[in-house]
């Protein structure tokens, strides 16, 4: 069967399983769109394309699918450079299609020419220029194979417009050894010596904590860690990227560690003598300052990516390998010392497990530390105080919308305070139903990750949580949500500030506020949304932020913005500043005063 | 993980040469150049040429491990999806081998000097001017940075060398392994 380039570059889609791909043509794509036109494919037609890019990665973190995005040469592709770079940074799975000049033009800075894929080759787990459209099947299916194996992460194919054009001779490559990939061979199964050294660890640690990341739910290891968790007792912290894989409401949970942490899940990891790192990377907003990071611990790191192993912090074991795999490999290795399930389910209800399975005689209690780590929760639990204040504290916004929308809706956010207050008060309870921007902190992530993340989960309710100065950013795809019925709910807390560096200001320069302020009502976020074909509803007093939840929920048939004025003064707190030790970690001044107190 | 391959070089342990097995496809130097420079390794020298199979192409790298520990260069590298095969080759197990090019400025009556040492070092001429001489080494690193000192003594008008290539040493026969 002959088909041209453009033809077989779709057929490779249809036959990878593709469903939906967002994008927006151009000169270069031009004929890659005309068999859309046929195609099984759902397009969705973005407004710009970083919306293309951060749609496909919403996508791909809810469904665990590779998102996939389409566009032009030249600035086409370069406006998906930020997508690629936060789904590398979040090992995303990303298959990202541009056009290019034709194969004779390359070189000579032709008309929207771009070297898109040297732009890229730092922030894509791999990329290719396609020279001959007969390479077109075995690159896509290798594309999809690198993107979503190993480590995930985003891949970018550069497409010539003349190759789009060219027959080839249609094919679909069967097996592996077809892809032509003779340096990828990623690592799965962990190795079973560094399996019992680390069951060996853990049995006997006093101080245990679970420090779970991102790798977690890309392996969807989260049933394997909640039986690991549940069977060593030992306390689980999720990180900002792995919030989900846990529940937050399992007595185990401590939540989140970092940055913006609260209490017990920095100082539990800082007095620990033994962390269990589960596909997470010792992030510097997790260690704060590497040296002074959990100074008595042992480390067992757990992670596909050998290259991750010892990076930051060398572990006592290290184990490359898929973090379900691995997971249970443990699980088998701790059953074989004793660890069976079920006998400690009481304790872990009572909310004081203590060391189930068989006790043998050398293995430590560790109820010791449980207390400890119930005194620091019992203290410094997080809190911020509403009162009978006039201003809507942002953190009440949170919790009201968690409680009065679905316990398994899909939250996403943006980056800045509002993200921060969104992970630590919202619970978390089902994996893949918190979408952010970890690594790279990508401001105006949440509009187009929330319609993407819709997109791949259309059964469930999707709120994005933003910020007003992240909304700027790529609001304008709420038109593409309106045009396509996609009906994503945006929370904007409004504080006319981009508001995490308006903290850091007050905190750390002296209260000099430089060019932070955006103003409350400009843009007129209502009428705004109202321009995009969206519901508008404002919320500017504590009465009124249910009601305007209650109206956004009951709406179905189309995107709702809602703009909560809140209080700009408001800071998130628990903080570790930058730089500093975990051990220096800032509390809320009102919890730091009642401790000073006593 | 096998010893580590330490490069002396004026005495200096800071050198490593990993001899990186890659796929023979456009932009692959690109992609090691720039891991390299976007993670901060330093390379000392760096040498890339075509192997017997027309599929691969072999890249010497002499790194620079003050600058990151060997391990994680080693594994970064390894994400490279056209990088194949990485080995690390300690000096005592290898043979290693450099060129060295230098145009060195000197007239008729010290000419025999140049090409005596030359001759002494198992040099070659390989063009002669009417005042200047071409001349070339190639032999292990050592030799060619003895070579270079010895004809520091003379007004050196460009020098170039090429970075040294290596190879695992073969077993003598009868050896037990």
């Amino acid at each position: 069967m002959k088909l041209t380039g453009a033809q077989a570059l779709i057929k490779s889609l249809e036959t990878q399983g593709v469903e939906v791909m967002f994008g927006l043509p151009g000169g270069a794509i031009l004929p890659v769109y005309d068999p859309i036109l046929d195609s099984s494919i759902r397009h969705v037609l973005v407004r710009h394309e970083q919306g293309a890019g951060h749609m496909a990665e919403g996508y791909a973190m809810v469904t665990g699918r590779p998102g996939v995005a389409m566009v032009t040469s030249g600035p086409g592709a370069t406006n998906i450079v930020t997508p690629l770079s936060n789904a590398y940074m979040d090992s995303t799975p990303l298959v990202v299609i541009s056009g290019q000049v034709a194969t004779s033009a390359i070189g000579t800075d032709a008309f929207q020419e771009c070297d898109i894929t040297g732009v890229t080759m730092g922030i894509t787990k791999h990329n290719w220029l396609i020279k001959r459209a007969e390479d077109i099947p075995q690159t896509v299916a290798a594309a999809f194979h690198v993107a979503t194996t190993g480590r995930p992460g985003p891949v970018l194919i550069d497409l010539p417009k003349d190759i789009s054009n060219t027959e080839m001779e249609w094919y679909w490559p069967e097996t592996l050894a077809d892809l032509d990939l003779p340096g990828y061979h990623p690592r799965t199964a962990g190795d079973p010596s560094s399996i019992a050294a680390a069951a060996a660890l853990m049995l006997r640690a006093e101080r245990p904590v679970l420090y779970v990341g991102g790798g977690v739910l890309k392996s969807r290891g989260a049933a394997a860690l909640l039986e690991l968790a549940e069977r060593t007792g030992f306390p689980v912290v999720t990180t900002l990227m792995a919030r989900g894989a846990f529940p937050d409401s399992h007595p185990l949970c401590l939540g989140m560690p970092g940055m913006h942490g609260n209490y017990t899940a920095v100082t539990a990891m800082q007095r620990a003598d033994l962390l269990v790192a589960l596909g997470s990377r010792f992030d510097d907003r997790v260690t704060g300052k590497v040296d002074a990071f959990a100074p008595g611990a042992k480390v067992i790191h757990v992670d596909i990516d050998p290259a991750e192993i010892g990076k930051v912090r060398v572990p006592e074991v290290g184990i490359v390998g898929d973090c379900r795999l691995v997971t249970e490999e443990l699980l088998v290795a701790l059953e074989g010392a004793g660890l069976s399930h079920g006998d400690h389910a009481g304790a872990v209800e009572a909310g004081t497990p203590g060391r189930p399975g068989t006790p043998a005689a050398d293995r430590p209690s560790i109820e010791g530390w449980w207390a400890q780590v119930r005194a620091w929760q019992k203290e410094f639990p997080l809190y911020y105080d509403q009162g009978d204040e006039a201003a809507v504290k942002p953190q009440m916004v949170v919790e009201t919308l968690r409680d009065l929308s679905p316990v398994d809706t899909v939250v996403v956010s943006g980056v800045g305070q509002h993200q921060m207050w969104a992970s630590q008060y919202w619970r978390f309870d089902y994996p893949y139903t918190w979408v952010n921007s970890g690594g790279a902190g990508t401001m105006g992530f949440a509009v187009p990750a929330a319609i993407g993340a819709k997109v791949g989960r259309p059964d469930k309710t999707v709120w994005a949580i933003d910020g007003d100065g992240c909304f700027q950013m790529t609001a304008q795809e709420l038109v593409t949500a309106s045009a396509e019925r996609i009906p994503v709910k945006i929370a904007i807390l409004n504080n006319a500030y981009l508001g995490m560096v308006r903290q850091w200001q007050e905190m750390f320069y002296a209260e000099r506020y430089s060019e932070v302020y955006l103003s409350p009502d400009l843009p007129d976020y209502v009428k705004w949304a109202e321009a995009m074909g969206c519901v508008g509803i404002r919320a500017e007093t504590p009465e009124e932020v249910a009601p305007a939840i209650e109206k956004a929920n009951s709406i179905d048939d189309r995107p709702v913005v809602v703009d909560f004025r809140t209080d700009a003064f408001e800071k998130v707190f628990p903080m570790v500043p930058a730089g500093g030790s975990n051990d220096a970690i800032v509390v809320h001044p009102d919890q730091a005063n009642a401790r000073s107190a006593r | 993980m096998t010893e580590l391959a330490l490069v002396r070089r004026d005495g200096d342990v800071r050198h490593h040469i990993l001899s990186v097995l890659v796929e023979n496809k456009a932009g692959v130097l690109a992609r090691v150049a720039g891991l390299f420079s976007r993670r901060g390794f330093n390379i000392f020298s760096l040498a890339v040429a075509p192997t017997d199979d027309d599929r691969f192409s072999r890249i010497t790298i002499v790194v620079d491990v003050e600058s990151a520990p060997l391990e994680q260069v080693i594994q970064q590298l390894d994400k490279l999806i056209n990088v194949v095969s990485i080995s690390q080759l300690a000096p005592e197990a290898a043979v290693e081998r450099e060129l060295l090019l230098a145009t060195v400025a000197v007239d008729a009556t010290r000419r025999g000097e140049v090409i005596e040492l030359v001759g002494v070092c198992r040099g070659e001429v390989v063009n002669v001017g009417p005042d200047q001489l071409t001349v070339m080494l190639a032999d292990t690193p050592d030799t060619v940075d003895d070579f270079e000192r010895l004809l520091a003594g003379y007004k050196i008008v460009e020098l170039q060398r090429t970075g040294r290539v290596a190879l695992p040493k073969l077993g003598r026969s009868g050896d037990p392994g």
